[in-house]
């Protein structure tokens, strides 16, 4: 039996050694991938957004985040291009369905909707325009608007934003909601479809 | 000592790294031809040093093969293909753990591990690449944020065939009669 025990003792070590190096680099098992991870440590840290200033769909300044910081509304951003053949339109419809279901569940005065557009050279407000039409995004609620060029880089570390071009002249993104909450940190990252989990979350923070 | 295989070793981690970009760039390359090659560096390296003489025993032999199968899980996490590709500091941490702790661990341990352990290992790695096959192929969304959805797919096939391609090579010596029996058949 010792024997038995002295022969599995270095294999055991490895084990051990190995399963706990996978677990540190999986933050427990719970993120395995570069999105996982990403939504995690903001649920985990709520990382403050930078003052962002948009240009939106009349080519009017809009600020991601309140300036002052003082408590607002909710602020919940999906990043788009308006030539997007496929999620974005996926998406899109489902921002539409959130905004409905904001307007139902009374809320629609303590939310703003942003579908923000990462490549602002191609998406002037004309085109930004056309989208929130197709899209129904009136700009009360809902609006469209698009990065300064020179903040696409800071945009992208803050939010952990991925763009990859498709080789077709669009791009491939990681499409998600992003709620910004009253006093503009991150607090929460979904799935675009996860219309039910946004607005339980929404609605628990103004409880 | 064989310097014929250091130099092969070196050269052949030289080329990885000098064509990592292009390597990189797509998804098949970079798991099933830069990752093997970078194995079979660090592989040829220890051969080359006449690792495979070490006189170590069954227990260790298996040990180094399980580091080597818990290197070969880190470098399949897709957190860590990403991050290889934005975070040079871990794309050198790529570079070094895989010729060392799975190229190195393999060519010390392997051929010496308990031969049980090895046909798990064995029916392990062809189990774990078909179900890799089939999350690739079958995910909706991107698994690694660095890479198109139709590569995706592509690599998923990719790890198909791996997985048929190392079960054909894994099994075909099963079929073949013993040595012993060769001999006795040519005696006769």
């Amino acid at each position: 039996m010792r024997s038995f025990i002295r022969y599995l003792l270095p294999s055991c070590a490895v084990i051990l050694l190995g399963g706990g190096a996978l677990w540190i680099a999986t933050d427990g098992f719970r993120a395995f991938t570069e999105e996982g991870a990403r939504r995690l440590y903001v649920s985990e840290n709520q990382p403050a957004m930078p003052l962002l200033v948009l240009e939106d769909i009349n080519g009017d300044k809009l600020k991601l985040v309140p300036e002052n910081k003082t408590p607002g509304k909710v602020t919940l951003v999906e990043f788009i291009y308006t030539s997007c053949p496929t999620i974005c339109k996926s998406a899109g419809s489902e921002y539409a369905r959130l905004r409905d279901k904001f307007i139902e569940a009374g809320l629609g005065d303590r939310v703003r909707m942003i579908s923000v557009s990462f490549d602002p050279l191609h998406d002037p407000p004309s085109k930004m325009r056309e989208y929130a039409m197709n899209h129904g995004a009136d700009g009360t609620i809902w609006t469209i608007a698009r990065i300064d060029a020179r903040d696409i880089e800071r945009t992208k570390h803050h939010f952990g934003l991925r763009v990859i071009q498709d080789g077709m002249g669009g791009y491939e993104h990681n499409a998600a909601i992003h709620l910004i909450d009253r006093t503009g940190n991150l607090s929460g990252i979904f799935n675009t479809d996860d219309v039910n989990g946004v607005l339980n979350t929404v609605w628990n923070k103004f409880q | 000592m064989n310097p014929e295989r250091l130099i092969l070793s070196f050269a052949v981690a030289g080329i990885c790294f000098l064509f990592r970009e292009s390597l990189e760039a797509d998804p098949m390359t970079h798991l099933l031809v830069q990752l093997p090659v970078l194995t079979i560096s660090g592989y040829l390296f220890v051969i080359g040093m006449g690792g495979k003489n070490l006189r170590i025993t069954e227990r260790l032999a298996n040990a180094f093969s399980l580091v080597a199968v818990f290197a070969i899980l880190f470098w399949m996490l897709p957190r860590y293909i990403d991050a290889t590709l934005v975070n040079p500091v871990v794309e050198l941490a790529k570079f070094i753990s895989i010729p060392v702790l799975v190229g190195g661990s393999l060519a010390v341990g392997w051929a010496k591990s308990n031969p049980f352990l090895r046909g798990f290992l064995k029916a392990n790695a062809i189990s774990m690449l078909g179900v890799l096959a089939f999350l690739y192929i079958h995910a909706p969304v991107r698994i690694c944020n660095s890479y198109l959805l139709a590569d995706q797919e592509r690599l998923g096939f990719g790890f198909l065939i791996s997985a048929i391609g190392l079960g054909i090579a894994w099994a075909i010596p099963l079929f073949s009669p013993p040595p012993n029996e060769l001999h006795f058949q040519s005696s006769q």
